[in-house]
């Protein structure tokens, strides 16, 4: 038994484990790192104790520091989360050498899941199927062949030293085999000088199906399905449960499936059997592999806790308390759909690279179960991973969970950092997967729309004008004030590769029109807020040099400062003698690329060396002096091309 | 106490009134408007094409986002020069740059290259004496060819010629009131001055020329071939002359430069806090039906002035003597006020009475609004017996030497002697303001017609002649036709005899912005002339 429970990880999940805790009456200690000092789930903690520096390394991998503050605030249990140390099998060990409860599996279950070959060998001898394959030292062609009939076609060859798609070739036909695998060997010895290769099935449209499944040590039940096959590079981006297209016969021959991997671990509390499934012709009970096991409360776990109406938090710490299995299978039965988005601070433009920045405004809209670490005022740090928050909704039907989770994305609201909020919403508004076709590659394949950045309306781009004005709020009457004309006043604002110059007309606090090109927007303003063209505003954030517009969620607009823009072009032109002297020496020549600061030529006048370097990166276009010439003040010396 | 208004709105004579209200302003509006499009079509398109930006959108680049602006002489040289000056080609008002009110005067080169016409002078310099008064920084945005050689005997030599513009820059300069001056344009000859003379200069590359004699005369005088770049572009001014401080590379950045400057000019400024009263209790609306259409129909002041001051509370001063001028304290957007307001035509007891309460604000520090309805003084010899020379002159004495900022505004008649009494252009109001359905002149047109009349009547009279009804009509219809025509507001405007038209239903906000445009500069003692007792 204990009545403190220390939560090892930050962030959303920190926060999440403590408020079931706490609503279990337990004490909660936060450990943090020198850069969460502010973090919420510090906040959210009765007792907090920093455990090192940044770098997780320093801190949240620091089992040790970890285990000593849990010793040191009188915590019985650690709660590990997810990531950092929830799948190390030394870190169980020594939490439970310390006299102290792991909420989580045993260090021998852990260890046995952890080495991927040995957990499918021991899947398959528990009767869990596997994905079928050859990897055997016989590298003998009539050998190989005979095991890809065994495997069945369509069948992968890949070369075991094998990377970036070389010496990988697809075999639909038996044909086609022994040509395609003496093709495949030429190429892995010329590309890795290693010619021996695997069979694999090939799945043709692969989707990722992993099944809830929760254990007290001995037996286990298991909570249904989720799907997520929406995935980009093997990061899940949307997750939903229960997968679509799911029949009752798959559903109860794949959660057997995982519960006999469960129990075959002797598998104690909260974790998730991966399998790949086939989707190219419907989902069949045979269609479905074991891929790994993840022995931890999963990132996307509120899903099954919406469609199953449990609190798997809640579980984790009552099996840790020393309870059975908190329910019988037959207990538990599906309730509607529920979605997970995963929000992101990544520049998706860039290539989905991840972001930093401040959190200027962060508010979720209701209706909406936001799992969030942070709040507005905090900064995404580049120490950690940069998950905003999990979005997760319920409802009756996947087509109305689907319909919350696109408008939760709509009404959501961030400021201050670039997001994948647009990317989320394109995926909740794509018709493909509200028509249930999810696969692993309907990112890579639709890429292009999901990220193309629509073209923003006139009224959107006026609502931005007048935000970079800082007329968004009411002021007063003076505001706009002119005897007879008001004058109109130029704003230049950018939006991605789009540069617009509004001309914005204000006639009072409560009224203005904004040119946008061709269109006039016609803006009034009421208690409620700005209208424009008679639609309300979404609202906007200013702040930073740029104003964000919630609509079409969040639309950034960069101000273009006329004093920033002229400091980018002032490296331009000539560099001139700043008096007259002898030039000592020249140290560039015609055509060479120089960096700011570089030194470009010395002068020696009035007994002093001077060093000209240059303004702004560029290349030189022409040198005017040479060394020993005697110049007079404001010779051209160096001549810059024209950026 | 709150005023309470006697006028039904929902009267005939109240609609009739608005009708014709909004008829006067229609005019006045349209007036305006020709005036803020500048040089036509042709001219704004070649500005365009130069990469400029618009006269106005400069100023509106300048001043604070949202910023008031007060303009002054917005219909300034209309209908003189044949058309050709509308706004007489200068831009000129009080507005907002880093929350501190500053008098921008802007050149408008789509007319006429932006050169100094008679009235261009007029309101550059009437902008300037503003400036001056209210303790205003000046940032002056020059594109200008100098003075308009046809008509240079009218701007170039006279005390409140060209000359006068940089005596002022200098003489304000020494005051500690900033002179920023952006050369967006040609700034020739005499023009050259203007940024020469400024405290803070900015240069607009490749667009910007300053010289005292441009490129031709250059060759006539000397033989020398220069282009205007390098003759005094912004490179050699910035780089070489030193006459310009800072070189922008664009519009947009030299007005950022300026706002910069504004910024650095330390010192205190006000800015503006005018949210602070409560609004007058008869919706300002209403003024357009209250105030009848016809000049020559009595109608009781408190009308305007409950539809202007905060609350339309109003403390009236020495209600039961001289009532024919209402003096009273009141707040406006929360300034203190004195208003003096005439409600008939001035008698000796009137002209006392407002030279008493001249007094009291001067005592006070508190700022005077007057509000001109005035046919004049009461005239015939019980009033001349009993001296109204004498009361009248010491209204005018108090009004022409307080210190204390005034502000006029024409809701009805300015005729004679009462336009000086209450604070006509002579008395340097710092701010003079008409509505369009004013008039001014020396007296009404018939009135003079008919002094004309007698007096003609009186010659042929005496010769033994005979003057028929008819013939003294006819003598009297170009009298009544000149008056008619050089009373009327756009008239006065036009010749800058006020600083603009306003729409009666802006009368508390133009007031306001008056009053906080006076009130950046410190109040002085006042020291009155002596009163004749």
């Amino acid at each position: 038994m204990f009545d403190t429970l220390l939560v090892a990880n930050r962030g959303e999940i920190a926060c999440r484990v403590m408020r079931t805790a706490r609503a279990m009456g337990l004490r909660c200690v936060a450990v943090y790192s020198e850069a969460d000092r502010d973090a919420l789930h510090v906040q959210m903690a009765d007792v907090a104790v920093c455990i090192g520096a940044a770098a997780p390394g320093e801190s949240y991998l620091r089992g040790d520091r970890i285990i000593q503050a849990a010793l040191d605030t009188g915590a019985g249990a650690i709660h590990p989360g997810y990531g950092f140390l929830s799948e190390n099998p030394d870190f169980v060990r020594d939490v439970e050498a310390a006299g102290l409860v792991f909420v989580g599996p045993t260090e021998d279950a852990i260890r046995k899941m952890g080495l991927k070959d040995a957990a499918k060998r021991l899947m398959a001898e528990a009767g869990v199927p596997v994905v079928p394959g050859y990897m055997g030292e016989d590298q003998d062609p009539d050998h190989l062949k005979t095991e890809a009939d065994q495997v069945g076609y369509p069948v992968l060859i890949k070369a075991v030293a094998g990377g970036g798609g070389k010496g990988m070739r697809l075999v639909e036909d038996p044909s086609e085999f022994s040509d395609a695998l003496e093709r495949a060997k030429a190429e892995a010895r010329g590309a890795f000088g290693n010619d021996a290769v695997l069979i694999e099935k090939f799945i043709q449209r692969p989707r990722h199906i992993e099944v809830q499944v929760f254990g007290d040590g001995t037996r286990a039940v298991h909570l249904f399905e989720r799907d997520c096959s929406l995935q980009r590079r093997h990061q899940k981006v949307i997750e939903e449960a229960p997968a679509p297209g799911m029949t009752p016969e798959m559903r109860a021959a794949m959660g057997d499936a995982a519960v006999r991997a469960a129990e075959a671990i002797g598998y104690r509390g909260a974790g998730t059997v991966e399998f790949i499934v086939d989707g190219a012709n419907g989902l069949r009970p045979d269609g479905f592999w074991f891929m790994e096991m993840n022995t931890r409360l999963q990132v996307e776990h509120p899903v099954t806790e919406e469609i199953c109406g449990v609190d798997l938090v809640e579980w984790q710490l009552r099996v840790a308390l020393g309870e059975s299995l908190p329910c019988q299978q037959e207990d538990l039965t599906i309730t509607g759909h529920a979605f997970e988005a995963r929000l992101y601070a990544e520049d998706v433009p860039a290539g989905f690279l991840p972001a930093t920045g401040h959190l200027a405004e962060l508010t979720f809209p209701t209706g909406v179960r936001a799992e969030t670490g942070v709040r507005a005022g905090d900064d995404i740090s580049p120490h950690y991973d940069p998950m905003i928050a999990k979005l997760v909704v319920h409802g009756p039907s996947r087509a109305v969970a689907l319909q919350k989770l696109a408008r939760g994305l709509r009404q959501t609201r961030v400021a201050g950092t670039v997001t994948n909020l647009a990317f989320l919403g394109a995926l909740a508004e794509h018709g493909g997967f509200a028509a249930g076709e999810v696969d692993t590659g309907l990112i890579g394949r639709e890429l292009e729309a999901l990220t193309a950045m629509p073209e923003v309306a006139p009224r959107h781009w006026a609502e931005a004008a007048l935000g970079a004005l800082g007329l968004s709020e009411a002021r007063g009457w003076e505001v706009g004030f002119a005897l007879w004309t008001p004058v109109p006043r130029g704003v230049v604002l950018r939006h991605g590769e789009v540069e617009q110059t509004m001309k914005v007309t204000v006639t009072s606090d409560t009224a203005a029109s904004v040119a946008v090109g061709e269109a006039q927007v016609d803006c009034t303003r009421s208690a409620a807020g700005w209208q424009f063209d008679g639609v309300p505003g979404g609202g906007v954030f200013v702040g930073a040099g740029a104003v964000t517009v919630f609509a079409d969620f969040g639309l950034r607009f960069d101000v273009i400062d006329p004093l920033a823009k002229a400091a980018e072009g002032a490296g331009d032109g000539a560099m001139l003698a700043p008096m007259p002297g002898r030039v000592v020496s020249v140290h560039v020549k015609a055509g060479q690329q120089v960096k700011a600061g570089d030194r470009l030529a010395v002068l020696e006048a009035m007994k002093m060396e001077h060093t000209l370097t240059a303004q702004a990166d560029g290349t030189v276009a022409e040198v005017l002096v040479s060394e020993g010439e005697q110049v007079t003040a404001g010779a051209a010396l160096v001549v810059m091309e024209e950026a | 106490m709150r005023l309470t208004s006697a006028v039904l709105t929902g009267s005939e004579a109240y609609k009739a009134n608005r009708t014709a209200h909004l008829a006067a302003l229609e005019v006045i509006r349209e007036a305006a408007e020709a005036a803020a499009a500048g040089g036509g079509a042709k001219s704004r398109d070649r500005h365009l094409s130069r990469g400029k930006m618009l006269p106005r959108e400069r100023v509106a680049g300048l001043l604070d986002p949202g910023s008031p602006f007060l303009e002054v002489g917005a219909v300034a040289a209309h209908g003189m020069y044949d058309g050709a000056a509308p706004c007489a080609g200068v831009i000129a008002g009080v507005g907002l740059v880093e929350g501190r009110q500053v008098m921008v005067i802007c050149n408008d080169a789509t007319v006429k290259g932006g050169t100094y016409y008679p009235m261009t002078v007029k309101k550059h310099l009437r902008a300037q004496e503003i400036a001056e008064e209210c303790a205003l920084p000046c940032v002056y945005l020059v594109d200008s060819g100098g003075a308009n050689l046809p008509n240079q005997d009218e701007v170039f030599p006279d005390r409140d010629h060209f000359g006068r513009i940089f005596y002022n820059q200098a003489r304000m300069s020494a005051k500690g009131i900033g002179q920023i001056a952006v050369v967006m344009g040609s700034c020739t000859a005499g023009g050259a001055y203007v940024p020469a003379m400024s405290d803070v200069s900015i240069i607009v590359k490749e667009q910007g020329t300053i010289f005292l004699a441009g490129p031709p005369l250059v060759k006539a005088a000397t033989g020398e071939v220069v282009t205007a770049e390098d003759l005094g572009g912004g490179d050699v001014h910035t780089r070489l002359s030193g006459v310009a401080d800072y070189l922008a590379e664009d519009d947009a950045h030299a007005l950022a430069l300026a706002r910069r400057a504004v910024r650095s000019l330390g010192g205190v400024g006000q800015g503006l806090d005018l949210n602070a009263g409560e609004d007058p209790s008869y919706d300002p609306e209403e003024l357009l039906g209250a105030v009848p259409a016809d000049l020559r129909t009595p109608y009781d002041i408190r009308e305007v002035i409950m539809r202007v001051v905060d609350g339309s509370y109003f403390d009236e001063f020495k209600p039961r003597f001289g009532e024919t001028l209402v003096c009273g304290f009141a707040k406006l957007c929360g300034m203190d006020v004195g208003i003096i307001a005439n409600n008939g035509v001035l008698f000796s007891e009137s002209a006392s009475k407002g030279a008493h309460f001249v007094e009291l604000c001067s005592q006070r520090k508190i700022p005077l609004v007057f509000l001109q309805n005035i046919t004049g003084f009461m005239v015939g010899r019980k009033y001349e017996n009993e001296g109204i020379a004498r009361h009248g002159a010491k209204l005018v004495t108090a009004v022409a030497t307080t210190s204390v900022p005034k502000v006029t505004l024409l809701v009805g008649g300015s005729f004679g002697a009462g336009n000086y009494g209450m604070a006509g252009r002579a008395y340097q109001p710092r701010f003079l303001w008409t509505w369009p359905n004013s008039r001014i002149s020396v007296m009404g047109g018939p009135q003079a017609a008919g002094v004309l009349a007698t007096v003609k009547r009186d010659a042929i009279e005496r010769s033994g002649g005979t003057w028929s009804e008819e013939e003294e009509a006819a003598f009297k219809k170009p009298t009544l036709e000149m008056f008619e025509e050089q009373s009327h507001p756009l008239y006065a405007s036009a010749r800058l005899w006020d600083d603009g038209i306003v729409d009666p239903r802006k009368t508390r906000k133009v007031l306001a912005l008056s009053l906080r445009a006076a009130l950046n500069a410190p109040i002085e003692e006042t020291r009155f002339g002596v009163f004749r007792m």
